[in-house]
């Protein structure tokens, strides 16, 4: 079984690798493609005097020839060299100038004037293996067909050898011609296609827009809910609450139990709109959006249980998802301050430095906030991180805290 | 009294209207939207409009802007607007420059009954009513940095009804003291905030919320 499978690896092997098989022509063709291509550079080389001229011809010539060799390995070798992106409108001067300065160009001029012709040379190489093995190969044909002097002396004589070597040429010359290809197929790839700092620039540049696309939808998807709470289960505790309301203040002949029973139902939805007005607070308030940052903080610092003093200096709106952030970053630290700090009073201060929103949460309290640990805190870190603010926690034992967050808004 | 009620919730106007004709109010118009209150005032000029902030299309500050219109246009029609949240900076838009006829109270607040027909009876005679969380947004606003630091708390206790718009008597009877008290601390306020005297309840919460506003 081993055997008789390992036999017929070796037959396939030997059946694709043969000089007819379609890999030894695929590759012949691709490096016989490569001839034409070395013409411009062969000019450049050849019309040596008018080296400037023909140069600048050849550089001119540049985006043609890259696109021409991506066709060339596109459909001769199945392999994709990705296009060099310039940005948009080519046609701006502006533009022309830039490509011209960008390294890609040179790189694919690098490769249309030196490695082309070393191509097209290894090219017409292959071509001329396959006619000099073909031609030797079949010696005795030629000798049958044509009258010969065979006067001649040595080496030339011994046509079993010449036989021989003609075949093992037509044997080797498929792999000549893979081996050029694949040494093209490297250069080309590094010369010709965008390089790897610019690709992974790009790349980052996409993540950085796809990721903004989901924090937009992100914070869409707050309002949205936002309202649909607003708009349903709210104004429905409210009706709840004020027919309860209406019902005990015109029901006064219930029994005492009826009595009871409707006071508790009506202090239940009043604290359940409670419940659900702190919570739908945290999602997006409407008056963020409406009326900006300045409002919506002195809403928050006026609910905190603790005096807040609040400045905000804004002379431009962020835009609405870093507004969104900072309303959390404010919302979440005077809860922890709230919560852990034992706080007399807080100060908080937001404002614009050129493309920064800087806002500051000071408080008196007792201090040893630990950055690490606390999910408060890691929230926080989590919110801000996510459109690349900082956060600086500095609170020593004892206190005071000042929790500095930073937010880019330039994007 | 005749009044007209802008609320795009359904279930809320029902319940609102019952209240308002338990508060001896004639309801001469129900409508769901700006524009339809705005008609509706030009058509019945009631005493009173009852309007939720928060409207189609937009659902933002429609009501507030609707309020300022009617005040303009309609002077004998008062406004009180009922929101879910209540914002400080929709207050001083709609304090700055109005002469009372004007209040505007979280939407809950409908739910204790008996007190939302006295802030509705106060604004349709010309006063205002101010929800508690307004004031205290107002008051904290500015603690620590004006002349407020120098009353007792009591003082601002005092001054926190007063911007709701409760007269001497309904602090009195909130703080179960009696009103002769009240009026000295209202006097002790004034003189603190450096405010002349002035007759008529609303106007001294004017003059008490425009110092808060000023102070800003």
């Amino acid at each position: 079984m081993g055997v008789s499978g390992a036999l017929r690896r070796t037959t396939r092997w030997t059946a694709d690798h043969a000089p007819w098989s379609s890999w030894a022509w695929r590759s012949t063709a691709f490096t016989a493609a490569g001839v034409p291509m070395a013409l411009p550079a062969v000019a450049a080389f050849v019309f040596f005097k008018a080296a400037p001229f023909t140069l600048l011809v050849l550089l001119g010539l540049t985006p043609l020839l890259t696109r021409l060799q991506r066709s060339r390995f596109r459909e001769l070798l199945e392999q994709e060299i990705p296009a060099v992106s310039y940005g948009d409108r080519p046609l701006r001067p502006g533009a022309l100038l830039a490509r011209l300065r960008s390294e890609s160009t040179w790189r694919q001029y690098g490769y249309h004037l030196l490695l082309s012709p070393l191509a097209a040379i290894g090219g017409a190489l292959t071509v001329l293996a396959w006619a000099c093995g073909f031609a030797a190969a079949t010696v005795y044909g030629w000798l049958w067909l044509l009258p010969l002097d065979t006067g001649g002396t040595g080496w030339t004589r011994r046509y079993d050898t010449v036989t021989v070597l003609g075949c093992l040429l037509l044997l080797a010359t498929p792999w000549l011609a893979a081996a050029l290809a694949r040494l093209d197929s490297f250069a080309a790839a590094a010369l010709l296609g965008p390089s790897r700092a610019k690709e992974l620039a790009r790349r980052v540049e996409d993540l950085a827009v796809s990721r903004a696309g989901v924090l937009d939808a992100a914070d869409l998807e707050r309002r949205r809910i936002e309202r649909d709470l607003h708009d349903g289960a709210q104004q429905r505790l409210v009706a709840l609450a004020m027919n309860l309301g209406i019902a005990r203040a015109t029901l006064t002949d219930l029994p005492p139990e009826a009595k009871a029973v409707i006071d508790e139902a009506h202090r239940e939805a009043k604290e359940a709109i409670e419940e659900l007005n702190s919570l739908v607070r945290g999602l997006h308030p409407a008056v963020l959006e409406d009326r900006g940052l300045d409002a919506a903080l002195s809403g928050i610092a006026a609910r905190a249980p603790l005096p807040v003093e609040l400045t905000v200096e804004l002379e431009r709106r962020p835009g609405p998802t870093v507004e969104a952030v900072a309303y959390f970053v404010v919302s979440e630290a005077l809860a922890n301050v709230a919560k852990h700090a034992k706080a007399s009073r807080c100060h908080v201060d937001a404002r614009r430095d050129g493309d920064l929103l800087r806002i500051t949460v000071t408080d008196d309290g007792v201090g040893g906030a630990d950055p690490a640990g606390g999910t408060g805190l890691v929230g926080l870190r989590k919110r801000v991180g996510s459109v690349d603010g900082t956060i600086l926690i500095n609170s020593p034992s004892g206190g005071p805290t000042v929790v500095t967050v930073e937010l880019p808004c330039g994007l | 009294m005749r009044a007209v009620i802008a609320e795009d919730s359904v279930l809320l106007r029902i319940g609102l209207v019952k209240v308002l004709e338990m508060a001896g109010f004639e309801v001469a118009a129900e409508t769901g939207d700006a524009e339809g209150l705005l008609a509706a005032v030009a058509e019945h000029e009631p005493d009173l409009a009852l309007v939720d902030v928060r409207m189609p299309p937009g659902f933002t500050d429609e009501g507030v802007r609707a309020a300022l219109m009617i005040r303009r246009q309609w002077p004998g029609t008062s406004v009180l607007l009922l929101s879910q949240y209540v914002e400080e900076r929709y207050a001083a838009d709609l304090l700055a420059g109005q002469d009372g006829g004007i209040g505007y109270l979280l939407k809950q607040r409908v739910a204790d009954v008996e007190e939302f027909i006295d802030a509705v009876r106060r604004v349709a005679a010309g006063g205002t009513a101010l929800d508690p969380q307004v004031v205290s947004q107002l008051l904290l606003r500015r603690g620590g940095i004006d002349p407020l630091e120098r009353l007792t708390p009591r003082e601002r206790e005092v001054l926190a009804l007063m911007a709701e718009g409760r007269s001497n008597a309904g602090i009195a009877a909130q703080l179960v003291v009696g009103e002769s008290a009240v009026a000295k601390h209202i006097n002790n306020i004034l003189a603190k905030l450096d405010l002349p005297q002035a007759d008529g309840d609303h106007r001294r919460v004017l003059a008490v919320l425009r110092f808060l506003d000023g102070a800003s």
